[in-house]
């Protein structure tokens, strides 16, 4: 439709903007749209995959074995009541806490061992100690259990020859506790390591000099240089990994399922025993969320920590 | 007793070039050295070798009358003030300047009472219980230097300490050092690469140069009677200025002959000095203050020429001229009111008493 | 001051002390380091090292428990030859390769899309959408798995590679999109105002500025999301049940542990050709890696 006036509007006149939305609010209103659009699919996955299912563990948790009808609380009571629960909690707890601390002490002394070393040669031995956290978790504890397997373990037939009795590793239940708690951190250490060492870079070598003049030995660097400035990235690394060492899955199910006779169960897979072998699914929602009061007071103090961390400008 | 005696201090970095060629120094107690010359010329490597910091390729250190090439830094009984001031993020003004003396398990009231005097010698009074991140830059510098002060070391070593402040806190943080020096007599050794703090604040300059030792002096000495054209041409802003001339005879005496045609008669009692450069191509040296425009003092050597100016800029007590003279652009300092402007012609007198003559070959000053 | 101090140096007199040479000290740290290290990275590697002898043992060699189990008497590949014709395991590595393409692309998009919006457009609740992603991630699949069980049976995709394709993503993409939120905010805003004023619409800058500028952290997002997807576990069992239907991971412990014989050989040398994809890439690309390890907790 020509619009004969337009043409005979003087040159100094603005032509109007070929988009449309003018003003500042069309502006704002646009942009909030398009957010909107670009992070729908995260909110729409997120939203039903992760946040819906966990409300719904809650609901499920609450029926009775063939979900017809409410039970309230009855899952909880009955799981409180059974000692193998109770061995449950006692071995997700021993596990994840142990676990974590082994992680943070060797992860931090090799971050020290591959700081003294030249960067190039540092590249190396980052690559090779990294390995275990690459290979897929599930292949590499089935690589364990090999070495684990009580009539043909190769770890037995060194201990022979060094005049140490044959373990058997998976079926008493205090070895098999080592094990899990061995290979979840040869699995978990490179994480630690590798955070560690970042940390221990972006320490100021000046620092280090001047507590050198002040006369700090070695172990007073340490701690009271070393460890004060690392301070919160340790204790974030160690929130972070119990959260996800509380609730693993692959090792156990892998190593000892379980046994012997139940005995090493940890949250994840007595769930999965409970709720998908046997089919009482509320009550496998139920085990699930007992994990529930650790993780969130974790992930509390992961998320502050982190929000501190961008707040300090050091 | 706390000399430092630097002899023969070579230091190479994995086996290349060497960085510091062979250095001789010898510091008396209680004295204010500095090292100063341009990025690169091996100050700070030599600063941080007397530090323990780095180890020597070759030389020995002494300190206090002790050989001290093995000993750790810990055990050398120096304290360091960084150019990054280096304290400790995570504790407060008091601990930060109590750390040294913690780890010497010193009493609680001793390290009390150094931190609370060196406070008041820098003024930090309020600021102890202050992190660094709440300080200025200014502020932290002083608690830098106070926590230097309360260990009472043997030696002061600076490395480039106001480098990081803004030109007006560096003139003011200049003057609390050289006071701070004339309280706590220590022995220092301070690094920078400003020529005036150089002359400010030390009792013996050492210039250096390309891991060299140019010259070592007093500030009179290195103004004056500069040694080498670096020397020369390092200390002193406006730098002094360089003219290659020829020495002529003319009439019964000697004169320099410029590329231009101008000669500049050399006065009497300097004629017998240049005896063995006669006919020979120099640089002449001479300082802007010594060209300047003609104060009638009746005084002799003063050669007097009219020169066309390119550049003036008027600095309020005095204007710089900047002319040719010879092929090369000369600074001369002349008073404001007898000043022209820009490409205008105008009278100026050289103040040939002050000439330095200088081998181009050699450079050295004659 | 000169009182205070010289009365004090009693106190700090100390006895005198032989030193060794301090280049020596050094040396001796240095090689310490070294040997430290050395310990550990053997220690670390043994596991996957006897995993690789064991696959190139035959069974024979394996059942008959003669000599050091550490080294190959009789090296031979038959495990793996065995495996490539054996057509369940062909099944299982496209289905991986499968789910975890599908995977990788769904997650990608998403986590750029969303970053992208969450770092740049400011709008209302962005802020809190930000902390609500990384808090996803902390939530972990052990969690979810038995609701998600349920919702999967009313979908009536249990026992289909389709319900990985599904889920997976949501181990991915809180951590993808947190790592792309870091490397979008260190793109200055000027880039984005200079091609507004060049006449770009959003799609556009994000195009051709924001997915080339922050390519390294685009190529770690990448690498974890195809590690997560290759790797998982717990959701395969949970879901799967028929061969036809089975990832890598699964299919080899329920597939080659017949009855109560383990074909250990068959089983180590089928999960070293599992876990090759992610070394191999992890070889090629260690930077990258590293930096998305780094990214998660260290990026504000």
């Amino acid at each position: 439709m020509a619009d004969s006036t337009s043409l005979s509007l003087p040159a100094t006149q603005a032509i109007p903007a070929r988009r449309s939305g003018g003003g500042l609010k069309g502006v704002l209103r646009r942009r909030a749209i398009v957010g909107a659009l670009m992070t729908a699919p995260l909110i729409a996955l997120l939203g039903g995959l992760v946040a819906y299912p966990a409300v719904y563990a809650i609901y499920l948790s609450l029926l009775s074995r063939n979900m017809t009808h409410f039970v309230g609380f009855h899952n909880f009571i009955l799981l409180l009541r059974r000692d193998t629960f109770h061995m449950v909690v006692f071995q997700s707890a021993l596990f994840a806490v142990t676990a974590v601390i082994f992680k943070a002490v060797i992860g931090f002394t090799l971050a020290h061992l591959m700081h003294n070393v030249p960067s190039r040669r540092q590249r190396v031995f980052r690559g090779l100690l990294l390995l275990p956290w690459v290979i897929p978790l599930a292949l590499s504890t089935l690589g364990w259990w090999w070495l684990f397997e009580p009539t043909s373990s190769a770890l037995n037939w060194l201990l022979v020859r060094i005049g140490l009795p044959p373990q058997d590793w998976l079926g008493d239940p205090w070895t098999a506790r080592f094990c899990m708690i061995l290979v979840n951190t040869w699995w978990g250490e490179p994480f630690f390591m590798i955070m560690y060492l970042a940390a221990l870079k972006s320490v100021p070598e000046q620092l280090f000099e001047a507590a050198a003049i002040d006369g700090a030995s070695a172990w007073q660097k340490l701690r009271y240089v070393t460890l004060p400035m690392m301070r919160n990235i340790i204790s974030l690394t160690m929130l972070f990994s119990l959260i996800v060492t509380f609730a693993n899955f692959d090792i156990v199910r892998i190593l000892t399922n379980g046994g012997p006779v139940n005995t090493t169960h940890i949250f994840a897979t007595y769930a999965f025993q409970v709720g998908i072998q046997s089919g009482d699914i509320p009550l496998g929602a139920a085990v699930s969320l007992f994990m529930l009061p650790v993780l969130a007071i974790s992930s509390f103090f992961v998320l502050r920590g982190i929000s501190r961390r961008s707040q300090e400008a050091m | 007793m706390a000399q430092v005696s630097l002899r023969n201090i070579v230091k190479a970095f994995d086996g290349g070039e060497p960085v510091v060629k062979g250095i001789n120094l010898e510091i008396s107690d209680e004295e204010f050295v500095v090292l100063v010359g341009p990025s690169g010329c091996g100050k700070t490597t030599t600063l941080r070798m007397v530090a323990g910091l780095e180890e020597l390729t070759s030389g020995e250190i002494w300190i206090g009358g002790d050989l001290v090439n093995d000993v750790p830094p810990r055990d050398r009984d120096i304290a360091m003030v960084f150019q990054n001031y280096a304290l400790y993020p995570h504790m407060t003004v008091f601990e930060n300047m109590a750390f040294g003396l913690k780890l010497r398990r010193f009493p609680r009231e001793e390290i009390k009472r150094r931190v609370t005097e060196a406070a008041r010698i820098l003024d930090l009074g309020g600021l102890l219980d202050r992190k660094p991140r709440a300080l200025s830059g200014g502020q932290r510098q002083r608690v830098a230097m106070g926590r230097a002060i309360v260990r009472n070391p043997k030696v002061f070593l600076f490395d480039e300490p106001l480098s990081n402040l803004d030109a007006k806190l560096r003139v003011q943080m200049r003057t609390e050092i050289k006071r701070v020096h004339q309280t706590v007599r220590t022995t220092t050794i301070y690094v920078t690469h400003d020529q005036v703090e150089a002359m400010t604040l030390a009792d013996r300059v050492v210039v250096m140069n390309r891991g060299k030792i140019e010259q070592v002096g007093t500030p009179h000495e290195l103004y004056h009677h500069p040694r080498t054209r670096f020397v020369a041409e390092f200390i002193g802003s406006p730098a002094m200025n360089f003219i290659p001339c020829r020495v002529i005879k003319e009439a019964e005496s000697w004169a320099l002959r410029l590329s231009d045609g101008v000669t500049l008669p050399i006065p009497r009692e300097r004629v017998e000095r240049y005896a063995t450069f006669k006919e020979r191509n120099v640089l002449l040296g001479i300082r802007p203050e010594h060209v300047s425009n003609h104060k009638p003092d009746g005084r002799t050597g003063i050669a007097q020429l009219n020169v066309k100016l390119e550049v003036t800029e008027p600095l309020g007590m005095e204007t710089l001229v900047y002319f040719q003279l010879g092929g090369v652009e000369v600074c001369g300092r002349v008073e404001p009111h007898a000043a022209a402007s820009a490409g205008q012609v105008m009278p100026i007198a050289i103040d040939l008493n002050h000439m330095h003559l200088i081998d181009p070959e050699t450079e050295l000053v004659m | 001051m000169q009182k205070v101090l010289a009365a004090a140096e009693a106190i700090e007199a100390k006895p005198r002390r032989r030193y060794r040479s301090l280049s020596r000290q050094r040396r001796w740290a240095l090689y310490g380091s070294y040997a430290a290290l050395a310990v550990f990275v053997v220690m670390f590697l043994v596991p996957p090292f006897y995993m690789l002898i064991t696959s190139l043992k035959s069974s024979a060699e394996i059942s008959g428990q003669v000599g050091n189990p550490w080294i190959v008497h009789h090296p031979t590949l038959e495990n793996f030859v065995y495996l490539i014709n054996y057509a369940p395991f062909r099944r299982y590595f496209l289905n991986t390769v499968w789910v975890t393409a599908c995977v990788v692309v769904i997650s990608m998009v998403i986590s750029i899309l969303a970053a992208f919006g969450l770092s740049r457009i400011r709008f209302w609740g962005s802020e809190l959408l930000a902390t609500g992603v990384f808090f996803t991630y902390l939530v972990p699949e052990s969690l979810l798995f038995i609701p998600l069980f349920q919702i999967l049976s009313k979908l009536g995709l249990i026992n289909n590679t389709w319900a990985l394709v599904l889920v997976f993503p949501t181990l991915a993409v809180p951590f993808c999109t947190w790592i792309m939120i870091g490397y979008f905010s260190s793109i200055p805003k000027e880039l984005d105002e200079a091609a507004l004023i060049d006449g770009a619409g959003w799609f556009q800058i994000l195009l051709r500025i924001f997915i080339p500028v922050a390519m390294p952290g685009i190529i770690a997002a990448t690498i974890f999301a195809f590690t997560i997807s290759w790797g998982d576990f717990l959701y395969p069992l949970a879901y799967l049940y028929t061969s036809d239907q089975m990832v890598l991971n699964v299919g080899i412990i329920g597939d080659l542990v017949r009855g109560d014989v383990y074909m250990w050989g068959k089983i180590m040398a089928a999960a070293l050709m599992a876990a090759a994809p992610p070394v191999i890439v992890y070889v090629f690309l260690m930077d990258y890696y590293v930096a998305g390890l780094t990214a998660g907790a260290t990026k504000g």
